[in-house]
This record gives structure tokens, sequence and C-alpha cells, in this order.
């Protein structure tokens, strides 16, 4: 039946994007375009005693100043949930602009609104503003002694603490014992593309423009905020320049754009600079992260202790969950999980790409690995040995495939030549060293049901209608091939449409959930679409099938046939419904998730492979080759699969050597706010990268059987990263990333 | 002695002469985006660290955040949107398609105006080379093992293929 | 962006005169520091002069066998100018390991001297800077200072400067010549970068409306053999934690002369001179190598984040020197 599903098509808007044509957010065209600068905070806490906008007025093109003293009072508030859940998905519970207190540096606190780009930047510049400094916390070290331990995460859908028997007592029972205490540097997006928002109001009624990974979120936000009925709010996302959890919720800037709109009584563009996006739309928090293992001799765990501290803002207890794959990865009897936070003077930080697992699975990883050399059991060998074939509920995997991930990872990378012995092997000035990791990352069925929309026109094309959006996963290309299979068409005959509020329902695109809904819905609107039309003809007295038995009835582009080749009695869509002087035939396909607790365990595995070179003396550590295995289910376009799981990988690297942001806790800003200082990888940072895929099929995870690879690729990357170059060095590093102050030998001990 | 006041600019664009007014201080990535409606050059930090916004002016490769369009006057300005030739896309944008050397597609633009420029400068001859010297692009996709393939591609391509890049 | 008026010079007459006339004004050559502070509203002029149509580009030989970079000439044509690879490796070194191609093929000789640093509190606008709003304080000193100098810092000031071509620069000896309402002057590059003292905002001896119109480098047989090794995170597109000019001249075993300055670890291009003193006449050995990297390390000043950059650019002098003399591959 699968024509075009598994196939390395293509993107079918890689003309657009190869040509410039592919407009983002801030390119949408409108007549009488106004622009919205914002003005953050200077300081991170206190309350703003005056506002002199003198200056500002007297600027060129300036049309409105909009501070707290004039802007609209939200309606109301929404909680926080993420966006997935298919509900109002605001970043953070605040609000701003609403009265004079500052919470945390680079809050909105005023909009200065212009006729032109410049003029908009320039006059917000000259806002003169004075602040009442109060004490603030922004780092780990100022507020550990305010930690508490939180009672849920994800806006209360999770526990932040899971315990199962006696983790104590078994830690102090184990006879091999390993410690892993480890500080990660907070992370930011960076999505190439700033977010941004342009905001158009047509009486009541509001279009959004916004770089969003959820139109739905950001129109259910908005509407609340703004107390206006859903339906009065459109949300278009044609193309968004990348989300990786950045735009994954619905900040305070995009309601500020309309805000500022139905001010000034024009359309309004709100685009961030790159210096404002470090705080207006999340980051991942500051952390520490200790993880104990109690194990026998033989490797086996006995006991798993895993916690995680760290900065959460003001208002909300957010935490990415990191235990979520420690607590079943590996069979033991006795374990603990906990999240503690400290309230400090920041925004609430959000998802990043495989949120909460990209460094909890790295820890446990690194544990792993200081287990491997503690008992003298090989490192994949000692996973082999220890992984769960159930859930923490005693579930069985609904798919799996680790054992083969390992394996075949080790096979490929070569991983059977490896002399376990650290600082064994040195290439000139370079050090080399290898190391692994086991990848694992949650399904999480929290979404409501997704729903698409499909039509067959009677010349022969067909349109698949579904509100998710592009933010180059791939999703237009995937779900274009999984509806023309699921209709019997030939993929150039099919079109998908997507980033518009006012399609069918899909909740946005995170937690690597996107493919395996959408193309669930997408699936289930083509098939049943096709049910009708072959109902239609089997019926239709004009036609060769009539009569014919409706099961038996095969469609391949896009002519019903009785499966006897092109030969045989068959007629095309086209042809029948021309015949019944039909125009157009719609049906909408409904996929409901299964529920949270269904009886299986919902994971997607991987194995990861790294091999670096590290220059001892100077410090720097670089990545030679990296090799990732993957069971994501059902692939639906392997090209764009290994381009992700591919960037995932790279990403998890990023985060090993490069990425990490500091407060400076005397201003309460962040030390980078660019990307000259924010470091991310260039392309001579970037190895080559070997993805394969390790085939399972899952009949839980939806129709097709899809489990998704936008995060999987970054899960314990940077673990594994950190094994290699204790294998390279002999040193084991406790911090990312790994900057060259840490890996270089202390002085006296350098050759 | 131009401005601070909007003044009358002559810009070359693609081989297209536009007679706009703009302020000195806009620069030629904002000309090109919010005046001449040529949206393919993107603005991911408009402070040089990027690459996402690069052009060619005079047939070298540059930053246009970083550019004042006023000083353009008299120079030929190249984007994105010039490369292909009628239908036919140019040699590195059909390999970018083919490569996946790409994903958002907000530094395509970029890329593929610094990789079309590579080959001409003649410094692709080794996959280190190629990486050196795309480097001053971001991608955050981190498409870059793509990028080095889709640029070998067209080196490697036979001579009418590379006689275009 | 603040409002600018623009205005192209014609002349060389014509630049030093406008800018010289109007302390409102600062010339325009590649932009590339430039129109990025400006932007960032840490430097503040209301006219541009821009000085691209004025014939300083040129690079050629001068009549001892020395050369002379036009102010105006890019990085890229400086970089790739086949007689600056034979005779002086280490200035296409340093340029080709500085930015990216886009920027290098935008940024001018004369520009990148005049090049500031990326100290984020100069950069951010907002905070106590000396460098920026003399007399506000330093913020790096007690802050975030990963990425600042150890040598060559004062109490206001320890801000690192970011130049890779001016570190090769200075250790040939180069002379500015630069053309100003006062005249014609000649300045040795040494002291063309001053250090930050109390007053870091004075970052170069040139009076208003004094235009760089060339680089000169003396002739330097031994910079035949010199190299430029630069150390950062990132493999590309960054700027230096530490970098190393050298140039050896070994004779019999023992260092006749050499040139050496470091990047990356002090507040100007540092001529490591104490290093330079310590070789000369001595073995070219790997000891004395590192005894001259530690004589030169020596008076540096360590803050918070940053003490890692002295033992750094020791082992950086230290192989910079090896591979020089022993010819090893970068």
């Amino acid at each position: 039946m699968s024509n075009a599903i598994g196939k390395p098509i293509s993107r079918v808007d890689g003309r657009r994007k190869v040509t410039g044509a592919a407009r983002y957010t801030a390119e949408i065209e409108l007549p009488n375009l106004a622009h919205c600068a914002v003005v953050g905070a200077a300081v991170p806490s206190g309350r703003i005693l005056a506002i002199d906008e003198k200056r500002v007025h007297d600027a060129e093109g300036v049309l409105a100043v909009l501070t707290h003293d004039n802007l609209t009072k939200i309606a109301s508030q929404p909680p926080l949930l993420p966006s997935l859940a298919g509900g109002p998905a605001p970043g953070e519970t605040f609000f701003p602009m609403q009265d004079d207190t500052v919470h945390y540096a680079g809050q909105p606190v005023a909009m200065v609104v212009a006729d032109s780009h410049e003029r908009a930047q320039y006059a917000a510049s000259l806002l003169d503003i004075t602040y009442e400094r109060a004490d603030s916390i922004t780092t780990i070290e100022e507020g550990r002694a305010t930690a508490y331990e939180a009672e849920t995460l994800f806006g209360g859908l999770m526990p932040a603490r899971n315990e199962r028997g006696d983790v104590e007592t078994a830690l102090a029972q184990a006879p091999v014992r390993v410690d892993v205490d480890h500080h990660y540097a907070a992370n930011h997006h960076n999505t190439l593309e700033p977010s941004a928002t342009t905001a158009v109001w047509d009486g009541e009624r509001l279009t959004l423009y916004d770089s969003t990974m959820g139109v739905r979120a950001t129109q259910l936000t908005v509407a609340q905020l703004l107390g206006i009925p859903i339906a009065h709010i459109r949300v278009i996302t044609e193309f968004v320049g990348g989300g990786f959890g950045g735009k994954a919720m619905t900040w305070p800037h995009v309601t500020l754009a309309a805000m500022a709109a139905r001010h000034v009584r024009r359309p309004v563009r709100l685009s961030l600079t790159r210096p404002q996006t470090y705080t207006s739309h999340g980051h991942r928090e500051e952390q520490e992260q200790r993880l104990s293992i109690g194990a026998t001799k033989d490797g086996l765990l006995t006991a798993v202790r895993h916690e995680k501290l760290s900065v959460t803002s003001p208002f909300d207890d957010w935490a990415e969950p990191a235990t979520g794959v420690t607590s079943q990865l590996y069979r033991c009897e006795n374990y603990l999980g906990l999240h503690r936070m400290i309230r400090g003077n920041v925004m609430t930080p959000t998802f990043m790409r495989a949120p909460g697992e990209s460094l909890g699975v790295s820890t446990l990883e690194v544990a792993m690995d200081r287990l491997a050399y503690a008992t003298g059991v090989d490192p994949v060998e000692l996973r082999l040995r220890n992984r769960a074939s159930v859930d923490e509920h005693g579930n069985p995997w609904s798919s799996d495939g680790l054992e083969e991930c390992l394996r075949t990872g080790a096979r490929l990378f070569g991983w059977d030549r490896r002399d376990p012995e650290p600082r064994s092997r040195r290439e000139g000035d370079w050090l080399i060293g290898s190391g692994m990791a086991v990848a694992a990352y949650p399904m999480a069925f929290m979404m409501p049901p997704q729903q698409a929309r499909v039509r067959v026109y009677a010349d022969g094309s067909a349109v698949m209608q579904c509100g998710t959006q592009e933010f180059g996963t791939g999703a237009t290309t995937a779900m274009a091939q999984v509806a023309a299979d699921g209709l019997g068409m030939d993929m150039n005959d099919v079109t998908f449409e997507a980033g518009d509020s006012d399609l069918p329902n899909a909740s946005a695109s995170v937690g690597s959930m996107g493919a395996s809904m959408v193309s669930a819905a997408v699936h289930n609107a083509a098939i049943e679409l096709r049910r009708q039309l072959v109902a239609m003809a089997v019926a239709d007295t004009g036609s060769p099938l009539h009569g014919a038995d409706a099961s038996a009835v095969v469609v391949e582009d896009g002519r019903m046939s009785l499966g006897d080749g092109s030969a045989g009695a068959g007629e095309t869509y086209a042809e029948m419904m021309r015949r019944n002087r039909l125009s157009m035939k719609d049906a909408l396909g409904d996929w409901t998730p299964p529920p949270m607790d269904a009886p299986h365990g919902m994971m997607t595995f991987g194995a990861q492979f790294a091999e670096v070179a590290v220059d001892p003396d100077i410090g720097l550590v670089r990545v030679r080759r990296m090799v990732g295995v993957f069971a994501p289910g059902r692939v639906l376009n392997p090209k764009l699969a290994r381009s992700q799981l591919m960037g995932g990988m790279l990403w998890g690297m990023s985060q090993a050597l490069l990425e990490g942001n500091q407060m400076d806790p005397r201003s309460g800003r962040w030390g980078a706010s660019n990307l000259g200082e924010y470091l991310v990888p260039v392309n001579a940072d970037a190895p080559d990268v070997t993805v394969e895929f390790v085939d399972v099929t899952d009949e839980v995870a939806g129709p097709l059987g899809v489990k998704g690879v936008g995060e999987i690729g970054q899960v314990a990357m940077a673990g594994a990263l950190m094994n290699a170059v204790f294998h390279a060095t002999g040193r084991r590093l406790e911090a990312l990333p790994m900057a060259a102050e840490l890996v270089m030998d202390p002085p006296g001990t350098s050759a | 002695m131009i401005g601070p006041a909007r003044a009358p600019v002559s810009m070359r664009v693609n081989g297209e002469i536009h007679e706009i007014e703009l302020e000195p201080r806009v620069s030629l990535l904002d000309a090109l985006r919010d005046h001449l409606s040529l949206t393919g050059s993107k603005k991911g930090c408009d402070q040089g660290t990027c690459g996402a916004c690069t052009v060619w002016v005079d047939d070298r490769r540059v930053l246009a955040c970083l550019t004042l369009a006023v000083a353009c006057e008299g120079h030929e300005i190249s984007t994105i949107e010039g490369l292909a030739t009628g239908g036919d896309l140019h040699p590195v944008q059909s390999a970018f398609i083919e490569r996946d050397a790409f994903q958002c597609g907000y530094c395509t633009s970029g890329q593929i105006m610094s990789a079309v420029a590579l080959l001409k400068e003649g410094n692709a001859a080794t996959d280190e080379e190629i990486a050196e010297h795309m480097s001053g692009n971001l991608c955050r996709c981190a498409a870059y093992p793509h990028i080095r393939a889709a640029i070998r591609d067209v080196r490697d391509a036979d001579t009418t293929t590379s006689g275009r890049a | 962006m603040r409002p600018l008026s623009y205005t192209r010079a014609s002349t060389v007459d014509e630049a030093i005169a406008t800018v010289g006339g109007d302390s409102r004004s600062a010339f325009l050559a590649g932009g590339t520091t430039e129109i990025d502070l400006i932007r960032l509203g840490v430097t503040r002029p209301d006219v541009l002069v821009d000085i691209n149509s004025l014939p300083l580009k040129e690079i050629e030989s001068t009549p001892d066998a020395g050369l002379r970079i036009g102010a105006l000439a890019r990085m890229t044509d400086v970089a790739r100018s086949a007689d600056v690879v034979r005779r002086f490796p280490v200035i296409s070194q340093a340029l080709l390991l500085g930015a990216s191609e886009q920027l290098r093929n935008m940024a001018s000789m004369g520009g990148n001297l005049c090049q500031r640093t990326r100290c984020p509190y100069f950069r951010d606008g907002v905070s106590p800077c000396n460098k920026r709003e003399p007399g506000t304080g330093c913020s790096a000193v007690d802050g975030l200072n990963r990425g600042h100098a150890v040598l060559g810092t004062s109490d206001d000031c320890i801000a690192a400067h970011p130049s890779d071509v001016g570190v090769a620069l200075v250790a040939l000896d180069a002379v500015v010549h630069t053309l100003g309402p006062s005249g014609a002057r000649s300045i040795p590059i040494d002291d063309f970068y001053l250090l930050p003292g109390s007053s870091p905002e004075v970052e170069h001896p040139l009076e208003r409306g004094e235009l760089i119109v060339a680089i000169e480098v003396p002739p330097t047989p031994l910079a035949e053999r010199s190299l430029y090794l630069k150390f950062r995170d990132r493999q590309s597109y960054e700027f230096a934690l530490v970098s190393v000019a050298a140039a050896v001249d070994v004779r019999d075993g023992r260092v006749a002369d050499v040139r050496l300055a470091l990047g990356g670890v002090g507040t100007k291009p540092w001529r490591a001179r104490r290093a330079e003193a310590a070789l000369t006449g001595g073995p070219a050995t790997r000891e004395a190598f590192a005894e001259a990297a530690a004589a030169e390390l020596e008076p540096a000043i360590a803050h918070k984040d940053n003490a890692f950059k002295i033992p750094m650019a020791r082992r950086a002098m230290v192989r910079a020197l090896d591979q020089v003399v022993n010819g090893d591959a970068r």
C-alpha cells in the first residue's frame, strides 16, 4: 500500500527556500505597516519609578509609546500548560506591563511604535526609565539556601518526586557505588529567525502572523489574554525559521503586538532583536544534577537516586523533567527522582530540544560509564545487562529496539577495537578518546484528539489540511507522503496545507510528537475519504466497479480498481466525480491518542557513539566522528528524518562543548546576549555524522507507528562526549559546556 | 552630504536599477527587505555574527546588515533572488535541495550566496577548506555536513556545471 | 540606529578636513565594527564620511623589501596576496584565522587597527564601562571576565584586544602612516596601541581627523619562517582565547633573532619582549621556550574567570616556537 511513505523524497518547500521566495513571519507585506520596538527592563528586580517619554515623542515617525500606564489590562491569565496539551499555553503566568513591578531583566516595560523599523528602534533607545532596584537572585549559587522541592512539574502534569523501594538503604548496602555531581550552564534556543509577530485588526477580528510552533496555542492564549472570542482570532505561520522549543509556547510579545496594533489602529510588526531573544521566550535552566548508583560487582543496578536543582522564575514552578528516563531505562528496584527549584529573577524557563532528558540521560549515562570502569564491565555490555524490557509500571514497551541500536552502533563505530584504558591513545598534540551513551525519550500522549481535513477535486488533485506548522522538520513533505498513500494517489497530485489556525486542530509540534500525532490524523482523514469515494463507486451504477466488494478495491495513482492493474476494471476518482458532477469531496479525519495510562511503556530508544580528539595543553576538544543509531518506529521520510537526527546529535555536541550562558549576579543580566558571545557551532565544528535506523514496529503509537525523531538525536550525546573526554584524558569533567579551562591539564601536569 | 532625512538613493540589485528614498542610516539588509521587497536575505542577528544576510557587492560576498545601503550606490548588488536564471535553479540551489542541506531554511539564502562565492573563490578543494570558508554562515539546524556535501557535488560536477558556479 | 548623515569623500584631504572639522563625524571604511557599534548605541557619530573611494588600497613591496599595505586594502586581499603569503606568512595566516570570509571582504586594514574590544560590558551599552563612559567604573574586573586580558590591564580596564592581524604586525614592528590636520606621521605600531591605564577610552594616539593611510612592514627576512597559531572555543569564526605570532631565526641551534607576540591575552596586541629577550642568544630548545614563555607571563594578572589564559598562553608560545623552529605541520 505504501508508495510514498518511507521514500527519501526531497522537501516540497525546497525550491522556495533555496530561491529566497519562502516568506517568514517578519516578511509578510502589509499596507500601512507600523513597527514596534520593545524596551526591556534594565534591572532584574524592583519597580519603575518614572518613565520620561519626552525625547521619544520628539523623534521622527513615532506613533505611540506604551507603558504600564496606558497599556490595556489583560482579561485573564491562562495557566501554564505545555502547548502539546492543546489549550492556552502562555510561556509564563506573568504578563508584563500591567503594573510597575520588575521581576526579571529584559521583561518588557515599554513599547514604541513608529512608522519604520529603524525609527522605532532608535526612538525606543531614547526612553528614559528610572528604577528602584531591589535585591535579586539569578544564579544557583545565590539562591541555594532558598531551594525547595516542587510538588509538580509541567503545569501540574507531572509529579516532581518519583520513588520506589528504599533507595537510601540500597545505596548504603551496595557493593559498588558511583556518584555524579554535575553543573550545567543555561542554554538558549537561538533559532536563526528571531521570533516575530505581526498583528492586523479588522474591526473586532484579529489576524496574527506569528513565528510559532503551535498556531492553535497562539490563538487560544491570545484570545484568553485579550478576552475576545477564539473565533475572532486567526493565526498564520507559513514558514518558521527554527523552533527547538523556543517557539512552543505563546510568550508575552505576541499579545503585546496585538495590543500595540489595536492602540495605533494599524498593522504592527514586532520583531525581537537578537539580544532580546535571550529574555523573551524562555531558556534551558541553569541546573545541577546529582546521580548516585548502587550496583552489584557485576554491574547490576540495585539503587538509583537522581536529583535536579534548577532556577525558575518568581511565578512558575518550571523545570524540564529530567528523570523520566532514569526511572525506567534500567532494571532497578530502588529508585528516587526529584526536582528542586530556586525562585530567581529570571523569566520562566521553557522547553528546549530534548527537554529534560538531553541532560537527564547524559547524567545517567556518565554515571553508567563510571560504573563500567568501577566494575570492569564493557560500557555497551553494562547497558545490555541492565536494560529494562518493561517500563516502571511493569508494562512492556510499545516497541523497543534498544539492544539492536547498541549492537549496530557498536559495530558501525568499531567499539570492539577500543582500548578502555583512559589516556592511552595519542596522535601528535592530540589525545584520542571515545565514549557512548544510551538515548531514550518518552512519548507523551497528553494531546487532545488531532484532526485533519482532506479534499479531492474532480480534476484529480487533492489537498490535505491540518493546523500544524513547518519549522524545518519537513512536516509539509512527510504529511503529503502520508496523505498520498492514504488516498492512493501520486504525491505530486497532493498538496499539504498547514500553518493556519482556521485549519483543523493539531496541537503544537513539540516533544517529538508532531510527526506521530499529525500523521495519524492525516492518515485517518485520507483513508476515510478513500473509503467514502470507493463506497460511492461501488454504489454507482455508472461505475465499472458497481457492485464490487468495497474491501477488494485498491486505489493507485488515484485510480480505483480490483487490483488487476491499469488494464482491469476501474476508474479514477476524477472520472467518477465528474460523472456525478461532484466538483470536490471532503472528509475529516480524527485521531485520539492512547490514554496516558495505557498498558504500554512509551519510549523511543537509540545509542550514541562519539570519538574526540583533545588537546590537553590547550584544552580544546574536537569531535572527530559521531554514530547514532535510533529506533523511531515508522520512518516517514528517511532523508528528512536523518537530517533531523543529525541535527539533534550536533546539538548534543554543541551542548557538550560550546553552549552556556551565565548570569552576572550583580546586574541580573545574562553575560551573553548575541551569537558572538553565546557560541553555537559553525561548519568547521561539525564532523560528518553517521545516522542509522533500527526498524521497529509500534502498534500503539498511532495507526502508522511513528515515534518521532526531533529529540532523540540530542539525548545523551553530551553524556557520550563527556565519557569520550574522560577516555581521552583520564579526567572526569563535571560541568557543561566542557570549556577549555576545564579540559586543559592543570598547570604543572603538562608535558 | 545627505541625511539624516530621507534622500534619493539609486541601487542596482540583480541587474535592475531601483530609485528609492532612504535615510542614510538604513542598512543594505533593511533596504532590500523593507524597501525593495527582496526578503530572501535574512536578518538573523543584525550584528555581523550569523551570515544569514550574505549578499554580493561587486561579486564579493559581504554582510548586508553591516553595510549601509547608501554606500552601495555605484556598486552592483546580487541577492539570492537573482541567482536562478529564468526557471532554472543554480546548481548550488539544486544541490542544496538534493542533499537536504537545510531544514528551517532561514540561513539558506546566506549559505547559498556564500557557497556560490566560495566555489568562485577557489577555496573548496577539501572538506576542511569548505568547512572553514563556510563558517561565517551559522545553521542552527546544523545541516553543516549536508551543506559541505552539496558544495562538493557542484565542485565535482562536469565542467559546464562548475563553469556556471 | 541613531539618525546619520552621510557623505562620500573623494580625496584624502577632503576626508581629513571633513572629519577634522566636525566633532560629530567619523570615518566610515569597511563598517564591520563601526556600523555594529552605532547600532548598539556604543558609539554615537552624527555624520559618517565614507572613505572607501580613496586610493588607499595598494599592497606593494617597498624598495628595501618591506611591505606597504594601503589602509583601505581589504583583509582578504592582503591575506591572499602572493607576496604576503611568501614573505610574511604570519600576516596572511592571522588574517585568514580572523572573522569570516564575508567580514574579511568588507573589513579594511586600517579599520582593523581601530577595531574595538569585544568586552560584553563595553558592547551592552548599559553596564558601567570606563572605555565607553569614562569614570563609570569597570564591570569586568569583578564580573564575568573569561575572555578578558591578563597582560597590560589596569584597575580601570581589563578588556582584551580582539585583533589577530594586529598581533602579527606588532611582532614585525610595523609602522602606521597617518595623515591628519597636523600633517603626516609615522607611528611605530607598538605605540599606536595604547595601554588602558587610567584612560581606557583613548586607544590610539590619533588626533581628530587623522587618517591611517598605510601600514608599512619593514624588511624582515626571518618572517619567511613565521606562523600564527590561534586557539579558540570554536574551530572558526571566533576571537582568540590565546594566539601567538612567531618568527625565529635559528643558527647553530641558537636563537639568533626572534619575534613573538600574543593575542587574546593583552589589552593590546602584545609584543612578548620579555620572552624575546630571554630567548635571544640562547638554545632553541623546548626548555628554553618554556622558560621564556614563563618570563613573559610572569607579570600577568588573573581575574576570576580568566586565570586559565596564563598557562594556556605559556603552552601556546612553546608550541608556536616549537613549530616554527622544527617545522611541524600545524
